[in-house]
């Protein structure tokens, strides 16, 4: 702040202001711990509510179960099919996403014109704000009755069309993740590639993206997370079978869609509930450990284009 | 521009925690005379089978009795039950009875689970239109869903894989029709498709022409055909008088005997008007 050399405006409103500004920092600095505190109580939540089947059931009982049946008088509660299905539907949503959320993302950043580039990002992040249920109902309506047919399947609802959705629902992050990445990449060395007699095409693929690898990672560590995450896309579209998948050509359940399909029902407190937390808890750890990666990963980036 | 961001931030923090002090309670009950208007407020939470027909009482309910507030909610049966057990709601829906587990949750915290039946819900099972079956015994269907039958021709169609459809367990329906048709101590084949909702169950079986489902006789409609079960077709009258195998109890739990409004609206359901709007939400009424 200016130094206040006036007399008159020393009285009166600088105080008021001084003290508004205080208050907000207050409110800026509770909020900006907040995420921490949340976070903290989720994971002591889950814990907490996991704690029944951790002591009961057994962690690696479950981690290493192959059979689903949590309502059966000897009830058995096996996270395979789920790990499982959970695999192969983030598998296909890579295969999905990756290829054309990076194309993508090198198109707006080194090829689009100015204008095409404002726009193309605008569209890309109001994908983001489709609700999942919505894309969820198109591959119901689409994919799941022509997928059945073309591929000669015995139902649509696969772990393969789940995948497809949810990777159109991770393009947005991958695309914009990566176009920060490659937008970080100093304009020196594309000058020093072109200089050097490399099109513009050999300066992208030689220079520009292997200068911002560690980015499009993290960006790509983050569908990752987004797709592993998602619920209400496989909910409806997976199939939900309790079997182990050999192939993403088969209903297949996820952690999520388990977690979100059985959680209304149970006995609040009983045993079948507190292995949904303990299942709740493995997504969070895998999610929270994929999410730790590509920031690390991306903090990496940053510190070295800083310098 | 970055002013106006931290606002919206603030803000959306501000109502968030604002929104959760807000959530539980039920408003207090307005006692009522006799020959006086009715007032009060009543909260019902539970099954998703029963949410439309809850909501059609509620209205009708309402439009005679414009001083009462009736809020209904669905997301299951397991979670009405808890709200009862905790205390948030007036009535849980069920579309199954309380466990004992719950009974005796309940007991501990001082709640008393009272059960009224208010409607019979028949479970039709359904195929595609294409399909020969009309008629399956509910050991072929125990069968089936047990996956030691897995293809239609063994069971007299044509030589095609079954596709298994099911709801998920967190549904009453998927309970009781391993009850009933699984078999108690068995369980449901591996390769049964958990489907999120009794559409998604009518939509795939419209569109696999070897799909079989099951799904509240409420739910059928003219794009999937109802396959006769030991012989008999499913239909509210078949369920009502006993003939039909797959009929269940729709219930409302409320804590003690209810009293005051809340009984006004148990004997409106109970009464001729109230059982009438069952049969309009395709259920079968309790009484006649």
């Amino acid at each position: 702040m200016r130094s206040v050399s006036n007399g008159r405006r020393r009285t009166g409103r600088p105080a008021l202001r001084r003290a508004a500004e205080n208050a907000a920092t207050q409110v800026i600095a509770v909020s900006g711990i907040a995420a921490i505190i949340i976070l903290v109580a989720i994971t002591a939540f889950l814990v907490i509510n996991a704690g029944r089947a951790i002591s009961d059931v057994g962690i690696m009982h479950m981690i290493t179960g192959t059979d689903w049946f949590p309502t059966s008088e000897n009830a058995s509660y096996g996270f395979l099919p789920a790990i499982t299905g959970s695999a192969w539907v983030t598998l296909v949503a890579l295969i999905v996403c990756v290829p054309v959320g990076i194309a993508a993302a090198v198109f707006i950043s080194e090829f689009a014109g100015r204008r095409t580039a404002d726009i193309l990002k605008s569209v890309v992040e109001f994908m983001a704000a489709v609700p999942s249920v919505v894309l969820g109902l198109l591959g119901l309506t689409l994919l799941v009755p022509n997928l059945r047919v073309w591929l000669h399947l015995e139902t649509g609802l696969t772990a393969l069309v789940a995948g497809i959705v949810v990777g159109i629902m991770a393009l947005p992050t991958i695309v914009s993740i990566s176009e920060d990445a490659l937008h970080a990449v100093p304009n020196d060395l594309r000058q020093g590639s072109l200089a050097l007699g490399n099109t513009r095409w050999q300066t992208v693929h030689k220079v520009v993206l292997p200068a911002a690898s560690s980015g499009i990672f993290a960006a790509v560590m983050l569908g990752v997370g987004r797709a592993i995450g998602e619920t209400m896309v496989v909910l409806m579209l997976a199939g939900n079978s309790g079997i182990i998948a050999g192939s993403p050509l088969e209903s297949v359940r996820t952690m999520p869609g388990t977690i979100a399909g059985e959680m209304a029902e149970v006995v609040q407190g009983g045993e079948h509930y507190s292995v949904l937390f303990a299942m709740a808890l493995v997504l969070f750890v895998v999610t929270f450990i994929i999410n730790l990666v590509a920031d690390v990963v991306l903090e990496r980036q940053r510190r070295k284009w800083r310098r | 521009m970055k002013a106006t961001k931290w606002v919206a931030l603030a803000a959306a923090l501000a109502l968030s925690v604002a929104a959760v002090g807000c959530t539980g309670g039920t408003a207090e009950k307005t006692s009522t005379d006799a020959a006086a208007e009715l007032t009060g407020s009543i909260n019902v939470e539970g099954s998703d089978t029963m949410v439309n027909l809850a909501q059609a009482w509620a209205e009708s309910f309402q439009g005679t009795n414009p001083g009462v507030m009736i809020a209904v909610k669905g997301g299951g049966s397991g979670t009405g039950i808890a709200a009862l057990i905790n205390g948030t709601v007036d009535f849980a829906d069920a579309s199954r009875q309380m466990k004992e587990e719950e009974i005796s949750q309940a007991q501990a915290n001082g709640v008393t689970p009272t059960e009224i039946e208010v409607a019979k819900d028949g479970i039709a099972v359904v195929v595609n239109p294409a399909n020969g079956v009309v008629d399956l015994t509910l050991d072929q269907l125990g069968r089936i869903y047990r996956g030691e039958v897995t293809n239609w021709k063994d069971v007299g169609g044509k030589d095609a894989q079954i596709v298994l459809l099911s709801r998920d367990s967190s549904s009453g329906t998927y309970e009781y029709f391993k009850e009933e048709v699984v078999g108690k101590d068995k369980e449901y084949a591996k390769t049964a498709k958990l489907l999120a909702s009794t559409q998604a169950i009518i939509d795939e079986t419209k569109n696999n022409p070897n799909a079989i489902g099951y799904v509240g006789l409420g739910y059928v409609t003219a794009d999937v055909k109802v396959v006769a079960v030991d012989g008999v077709a499913a239909s509210a009258e078949s369920a009502l008088d006993g003939s039909y195998a797959l009929s269940r109890g729709l219930y409302l739990y409320s804590n003690g005997e209810p009293t005051g409004v809340m009984k006004a609206y148990v004997d409106y359901i109970l009464s001729a008007e109230g059982q009438k709007v069952v049969t309009d939400q395709g259920f079968v009424p309790v009484t006649k």
